[in-house]
């Protein structure tokens, strides 16, 4: 008999009731609640008359609607913001769950919290109404986005109805060159596989390249597991991990983990494990990238230049002229000409402390271009002062950012942080979908780094020539 | 949640790819406590234009369209964001069901929970599906949950698959909840033994 992967292995552990048809029932370990995808579940259990099954295993915070500018405790202007997050506020009361309001130190990105309290450990299940919960799989926790439906299910039930996804291998071998980044390696993969390279699969990352990789820099790969199309991707536990974890709040303590550390170290895949896909990726090979269209599968080396739809075979032609005129470029241009307006460092993709180091390490004693708009968004408050004291937050100040509360901000725009039609903006998120940051805005995902240069010289720029 | 069983209607073409859950229903109308209502959104920004008026190009903008309650769509529809909203947006405007030759896996399944029904077929097969849609409102495209088919408007007709438990909580109209919960004994029992082997958890 083959091995079993890790997902193999982490999914075995949880199954609570299998069907013949191979429907499962998954126990869920955690499960993350934000104010944008929770109100009609809880509604649903209101409705029901149900309770929480496992309130001690469910954390709420609100991210996607706050200000991030001060005063936000007090009030929020935007009336369905405001509703929205008093409902979060009240759900959390009537049900007993882990809360950290906007008024604590800890708020902050749901996928940013969840670890850094340690709530997210190796080896968990682990959801939460967002799609970008594929982020908690680097550290070997099964981690994925759901509906709002299964937010109630979960609710209800601490279960899900699953169906097991096949296995891919992505792997990133030897050393990434400097300038070089997680957040690089991640869309290098999508660029490779296509947004629906992983549809069908969970992904395990692995190879050397990955190994070398600080918790921050796997979180920042794991993100972007659902910009493949992946239902997760996931990376297996090691020191790295184990350092990380040990210590935190909700991390276990003494005996249990001693416990817990003797099962953790179980999880990798066997070397017999069965593949159904593997990608191989030189780690020497990957360059800084930028993406130049509509989605995040439109990546290229910072070195090159605009495609036309023409390049593209099927029913992406048509996709790539809508986003070449919705980005405003023409085919020939190279990045590097391309003016930026806005910068965006932050979100669950890049707004940890190693990213805002990463940043700051650029902007050291410059200035952003005259006329830019740019902003650094803490991933969480914790993740804020902990800049604010190694002096990260002074450096982004002089240089022109402006300095916010933690949120996910112009990730997404519901707050009133948003592009104007037109405007172009480099951005650490994740999504630079049409209309995605504001209507009519255009994003160019990128590293910190990458986006920290693009500030200083006002277009897309190769960030190791500022290195 | 409302059965699903057969289905004779309009079928709007959208032959573009990566068509995501931002286009369905973007972010400004995710700010709603309610899951109705989010119809007059679909498609928001293909749909108006920023002041609100129509763009008369867009498919659903189109006489022949209006009614529709099928989406041929291009591959990946669906990608993106895990928001609910998209199928409640749909449904709400009357689409129940959308075909493609793949869609991303967290919308696929937000539509099983919403009475939509998502149908995957090879590209030739959507190919066609594609040009019958084409011909407007005369031409009506009948899906039969039952029989698994899809059959355009001059009578080809595709098989499609479908999960065996899915299709029978879409012809039944279950809640998966009431379901699951039938199920608690398992559940129970297996909280127990996690409890022993991982208490940290
Ligand atoms: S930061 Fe962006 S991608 Fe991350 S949870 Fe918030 S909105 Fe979603």
């Amino acid at each position: 008999m083959a091995g079993k992967t890790l997902y193999d292995k982490i999914w075995d552990a949880h199954v609570a009731d299998e069907q013949d048809d191979g429907t499962c029932l998954l126990y869920i370990d955690r499960h993350l609640v934000h104010e944008v995808t929770s109100p009609q579940a809880f509604e649903g259990l209101r409705i029901a008359g149900r309770k929480v099954r496992a309130p001690e295993k469910t954390i709420a915070v609100p991210d996607h609607n706050v200000p991030t500018t001060e005063g936000r405790d007090k009030h929020i202007d935007n009336e369905e913001s405001r509703i929205q997050v008093e409902a979060l506020d009240k759900n959390a009361r009537d049900f007993g769950i882990n809360y950290y309001p906007v008024s604590d130190i800890r708020q902050g990105i749901v996928h940013i919290v969840g670890p850094e309290q340690g709530w997210t450990l190796p080896g968990m299940t682990v959801v939460c109404g967002d799609s970008h919960t594929a982020t908690h799989g680097a550290f070997g926790a099964l981690a994925h986005g759901i509906g709002t439906s299964e937010v109630e299910h979960v609710l209800a039930t601490q279960t899900l109805i699953q169906k097991k996804s096949k296995n891919m291998k992505v792997e990133i071998t030897g050393k990434l060159r400097p300038g070089v980044t997680a957040k690089d390696i991640t869309l290098s993969v999508i660029g490779a596989t296509g947004t629906a390279g992983g549809t069908g699969y969970v992904i395990e990352y692995c190879g050397e390249a990955i190994r070398d990789l600080s918790m921050e820099g796997r979180m920042t790969v794991c993100n972007m597991a659902i910009e493949g199309g992946a239902r997760a991707g996931l990376i297996a536990p090691d020191e790295t991990t184990y350092a990380y974890v040990m210590g935190r709040p909700h991390a276990p303590k003494a005996a249990q983990w001693e416990a817990a550390l003797t099962w953790w170290k179980t999880l990798h895949s066997d070397d017999d494990a069965h593949w159904d896909k593997v990608v191989t990726l030189k780690g020497e090979d990957i360059a800084p990238v930028v993406t130049w269209g509509t989605s995040p599968e439109d990546v290229l080396p910072i070195t090159g230049a605009v495609p036309a739809a023409e390049d593209f075979k099927g029913g992406k032609v048509e996709a790539a002229a809508r986003s070449l005129d919705y980005m405003g470029l023409k085919p020939g241009t190279k990045l590097t000409d391309i003016k930026i307006d806005t910068v965006f460092i932050g979100s669950c993709t890049n707004g940890r402390i190693e990213d805002l180091r990463a940043a700051a390490a650029i902007l050291k004693g410059k200035k952003i271009k005259d006329g830019m708009r740019a902003m650094v968004v803490p991933g969480s408050g914790l993740v804020r002062a902990q800049a604010e004291e190694e002096g990260l937050a002074q450096i982004f100040i002089d240089a022109g950012f402006e300095w916010r509360l933690a949120g996910c901000s112009m990730c997404l725009a519901m707050n009133p942080d948003q592009l104007s039609p037109g405007e172009r903006c480099a951005a650490t998120s994740n999504r630079n979908f049409e209309g995605r940051q504001g209507r009519g805005g255009r994003t160019h995902l990128m590293s910190p780094a990458m986006a920290a240069a693009a500030a200083v010289t006002g277009h897309l720029t190769d960030v190791r020539e500022l290195m | 949640m409302d059965k699903f069983t057969t289905l004779t209607g309009i079928a709007a073409p959208m032959p573009l790819v990566n068509i995501d859950t931002d286009m369905i229903i973007p972010k400004q109308f995710l700010k709603t406590i309610k899951r109705s209502g989010l119809g007059k959104n679909l498609f928001d920004e293909m749909r108006f234009t920023q002041d609100g008026q129509e763009i008369p190009d867009f498919v659903l903008n189109q006489p022949a369209y209006r009614r529709a309650e099928i989406i041929v769509a291009g591959d990946n529809f669906g990608c993106g964001s895990s928001r609910e909203h998209a199928p409640w947006a749909l449904l709400d405007f009357g689409i129940r069901c959308v075909i493609s030759t793949s869609f991303a896996d967290i919308f696929f399944n937000n539509c099983f929970k919403n009475g939509i029904l998502p149908i995957v077929l090879p590209e030739e097969a959507v190919a066609v599906l594609m040009e019958d849609a084409r011909r407007g409102a005369n031409a009506r495209m009948t899906v039969n949950l039952e029989d698994q088919t899809v059959t355009t408007s001059d009578g080809k007709s595709y098989s499609f698959e479908v999960d065996a438990f899915r299709k029978h909580c879409l012809l039944n109209g279950l809640d998966d909840i009431g379901l699951t919960l039938e199920k608690v004994s398992a559940i129970d029992s297996f909280e127990k033994i996690a409890g022993q082997s991982r208490p940290w958890v």
